[in-house]
């Protein structure tokens, strides 16, 4: 079936909609950050934070880590009048509850209008899949479009289940760039697909591999921040003066953030070894052997072990903490060499796939 | 080689300090199966698979690295040494691996047999002190210290309970849930030893080979029908499934552009000699598996069929000669050798070669003829005659796509120059001199396949799947220990909570203290979950 060239036509103007809106919402999600940096209340709280903070009447008795709030002016003492049978490290409750202020309201905006870019990036996707009659993750371009899409997703379902609306600004920032990228440098009209990709395979080995990259695009970007807090955090207690790292007094205790970064990389990861497992199912039907150690298939297996180190770490004495967290990034690296090295520069059987 | 902060100290004995060829062995041995040198062997192996993704290597396209040794000529001796160019086949990458895989089956082996009575463990009674935990709460109620935990018994679902009574009138209840990430856990790191058998068998007792066939023509799964076979060490030529294929027919499409649209070719095949014919359409994704051998479509090109006549006339070469496309046009190169044709003047015997340049869609480029477009709109092949001695008689192999030229001439014409000739299909081009002449009768196309044999991917599959379930269990299980302790407390019962998170999982907090909410509750409440 010939191309539907307005539908096509379509999908790129919905895409350039999107990050237009993406663009507005970052800048949202920018001013809702330094707004709270001038309230000084920089803090995620989990849900549980809050329905903690709710029901003070649980004679509770929470006993945190040492480093949670070690430094950076977060409120860890008991809250000012509770008796001795509510003892917690949170500040008081009254304060959180009055902060409706312009930054919160600038920070409500930027989710809606960040709901609004990925409606308008998702008809972007459908547009052009339906366009070409296939899957709309053909090509480097579509690929790119896929991942920030499900970046962003990642983000909003992160955004129900974490405080995680500073983030906002850090993710929006990696989209308006990916898809940036994708639509100038990578990008290619609709067209349909070269014999070796066609098999329902495409569906399910690229998709888990969208998803996979996508949502660690995400932890990468916590454990960025995770970095930059911990640093703030050393340098404050140690009487250093913060550069880069004074970003790190408006973001949520170390310990929130690595574990933020945890959760999402833990399910990124079994979403990349499927991957894996499902384009070696695929590559034993169109090439007749499961692994063949083509470049692709090599640095897919470098991320994986890397990423596999990295969970690793974590449970290692010693390893935990700043040294996991760079590993993760180490991690990120190879899957950003397996994207943009691989397919442009290495030549192999995935080269098709290219730009 | 997992999270070594579950394994209590007390599961690793420490043993006196011995000296002596035990104890180093000893020592050496938990060096290895530790975490720390598993995680360095795991990033060892990420590096040493870098230099194979950017020099050419061997296994995948052996010409890059004659090309590399043209370019490097100095540098290309030294990375064959160390086997740069076969970097997964490498000792060193073997050796890596090997000490990973040791690694992991001294952590794994010796766990899972733990495991098995870990299962059937009683969660650890109620520590003295509940208030010291990381988690923890206390209450008043006016419920008997025995009435509140049977309650918050019959309400822990799922978990593993039990209670004792204590001194002063009191009782506790300690409770665990998650075992099962311990085992997803082990099952994650043994199906990657199964895996690496599985790859093992495969890479032992397999085979992979290429074979041409043109269209009409038959394959039978013998060695002498390949054209190139990599068999595996242990691999026996007893051990071909016996079957045929025939290629009844071959089509590819083409998008405008010239870019492949589809391939596909009609074949039948039979599983043994004597067993009926049954036909398959064999496509790219789409293999053919004949007992467990597959039979993948891996390239096409034209085969060009001639009849070659004799100074007499009599027909002296009627075949058809596949050509080996050089582009992505189909341009094609290839030859036909005719060694019987009839002796020349004065009886000296006199062979024929030609070479022959085809080209399905014939356009007149910059540097001469070239191919415009791979299907055939405008075919014809160029040809360039030879003569004298193909060569074939002195025992050396050589290629049937390729002329040796070192005994043959070219064909002149009267003015001196090569006999040459573009030919359409059904032109003939007399050679000169009476030496005879050369049909193109037509032109057919030919598949190639690669077949394949594997005995491990079945077990590399099955290893691959649980692998992922493991791993999905291991990171989902969240592994908990909850206590309670009631005691009176003048005429009422305090009760005491704490629980422990033994996985790093997060929000502990939250579902303990949803938990002990659920375990509040008046008993009138309704059923959970």
């Amino acid at each position: 079936m010939p191309v539907d060239l307005s539908l096509a036509h379509r999908s790129d103007t919905l895409l350039f909609l999107a990050v237009v809106v993406y663009s507005l919402a970052m800048l949202g999600f920018a001013a809702e950050f330094s707004f709270s940096r001038r309230a000084g209340i920089a803090r995620a709280l989990t849900r549980a934070d809050a329905a903690r903070a709710a029901t003070p009447a649980t004679a509770a008795r929470i006993r945190q880590p040492a480093a949670v709030g070690g430094a950076g002016g977060i409120a860890t003492g008991p809250p000012p009048g509770a008796g001795p049978a509510t003892v917690g490290p949170h500040p008081p409750l009254r304060s959180r509850l009055d902060r409706s202020t312009t930054g919160d309201h600038l920070g409500r905006i930027a989710v809606v209008l960040t709901g609004l870019a990925f409606l308008l990036h998702a008809g972007s996707v459908v547009t052009r899949g339906m366009a070409a009659h296939r899957v709309p993750w053909g090509n480097m371009y579509e690929y790119s479009s896929m991942v920030a899409l499900v970046a962003v997703a990642a983000f909003l379902v992160l955004l129900t289940r974490e405080r995680v609306r500073f983030l906002g600004a850090f993710v929006l920032l990696f989209v308006v760039l990916f898809l940036g990228l994708a639509g100038t440098v990578l990008y290619v009209p609709a067209g349909p697909l070269v014999p070796a990709l066609q098999s329902y395979w495409i569906a399910i080995h690229v998709a888990a591999a969208i998803t996979a990259s996508g949502t660690f695009a995400l932890g990468a970007i916590v454990t960025v921040l995770y970095l930059l807090r911990a640093k703030y955090d050393v340098l404050t207690t140690t009487g250093g003066r913060p550069r880069v790292s004074s970003v790190g007094r408006l973001l949520p205790p170390a310990t929130t953030l690595d574990r933020v970064a945890y959760r999402v990389h833990a399910f990124a990861f079994p979403l990349w070894t499927f991957a894996v497992i499902a384009g070696a199912i695929w590559a034993e039907s169109a090439w007749g052997r499961y692994w063949g150690w083509d470049p692709k298939e090599t640095w897919s297996f470098i991320t994986w072990v890397i990423y596999a180190g990295y969970l690793h770490a974590r449970a290692t004495a010693g390893w935990r903490g700043r040294k996991a967290a760079v590993i993760a990034l180490v991690g990120f690296t190879a899957l950003t060499i397996d994207y943009y090295i691989v397919n442009i520069f290495l030549v192999g059987l995935h080269s098709y796939a290219g730009v | 080689m997992t999270d070594t902060t579950y394994a209590p100290p007390t599961q690793q004995p420490a043993l006196p300090p011995s000296r002596g060829p035990l104890g180093l062995a000893i020592s050496g041995w938990r060096q290895l199966t530790s975490m720390r040198t598993a995680l360095i062997l795991l990033f060892l192996l990420a590096l040493a698979a870098v230099p194979g993704s950017l020099l050419p290597q061997r296994g995948l396209n052996a010409g890059k690295v004659i090309e590399f040794y043209r370019d490097h000529p100095r540098l290309a001796p030294i990375l064959d040494r160390v086997s740069a160019f076969d970097v997964f086949g490498a000792p060193w990458f073997a050796a890596i691996y090997l000490a990973l895989f040791l690694s992991l089956a001294g952590c794994v082996l010796p766990r899972m047999w733990r495991q098995t009575s870990a299962l059937r463990a009683r969660p650890p009674a109620a520590p003295r002190h509940l208030s010291r935990l990381p988690v923890a709460m206390s209450w008043h109620t006016d419920e008997e210290p025995a009435e509140v935990l049977a309650a918050a018994r019959g309400r822990l679902r799922g978990w593993r309970v039990d209670v004792r009574s204590e001194p002063g009138g009191g009782a506790s209840l300690a409770a665990e849930r998650g075992y099962f990430r311990e085992v997803g856990n082990l099952l994650f790191h043994f199906s990657l030893l199964v895996l690496l058998a599985g790859v093992a068998l495969g890479g032992l007792f397999g085979y992979k080979g290429n074979v041409l066939v043109k269209q009409g023509d038959a394959f039978s799964n013998t060695l002498a029908y390949y054209d190139s076979i990599s068999p595996g060490r242990l691999f026996s030529a007893g051990r071909l499934a016996p079957f045929t294929v025939i290629l009844e027919r071959f089509r590819a499409t083409y998008q405008p552009s010239g870019e492949p649209a589809t391939f596909a070719a009609d074949v039948r095949f039979a599983g043994h000699p004597g067993a009926a014919l049954r036909s398959y359409h064999l496509r790219v994704n789409h293999p053919l598996n004949i007992d467990a051998t597959k039979l993948y479509l891996i390239g096409h090109g034209y085969a060009m069929h001639f009849v070659v006549r004799g100074p007499d006339g009599r027909v002296a070469y009627d075949g058809t000669q596949p050509f080996l496309p050089r582009d992505a046009s189909f341009a094609s190169d290839g030859v036909v050798k005719v060694p019987d044709i009839a002796p020349g003047p004065g009886g000296t015997p006199r062979q024929l070669g030609f070479s022959g340049f085809f080209t399905p869609t014939t356009v007149m480029g910059p540097n001469g003829l070239e191919s415009g477009f791979p299907a055939a709109r405008n075919p014809a092949v160029t040809l360039l005659a030879w003569r004298g001695d193909l060569g074939l008689d002195n025992g050396r192999p050589q290629s049937v796509y390729a002329l040796q030229t070192e005994g043959l001439r070219r064909v002149l014409d009267a003015r001196g120059r090569p006999a040459t000739a573009t030919l359409r299909p059904g032109q003939t081009l007399a050679l000169p001199g009476g030496v005879g002449s050369i049909t193109f009768a037509g032109f057919s196309e030919f598949a190639t396949f690669q077949v394949t044999h594997d005995p491990g991917s079945r077990l590399a599959l099955a290893a691959a799947v649980l692998l992922l379930i493991g791993l999905v269990v291991s990171l989902r299980v969240r592994r908990r220990r909850l206590w309670l302790r009631a005691r009176p407390d003048g005429r009422r019962t305090v009760v005491e909570a704490a629980g422990l998170s033994r996985n790093d999982s997060g929000s502990f907090d939250e579902d303990f203290r949803a938990i002990i909410t659920r375990l509040r509750s008046r008993p009138a409440a309704p059923e959970e979950d």
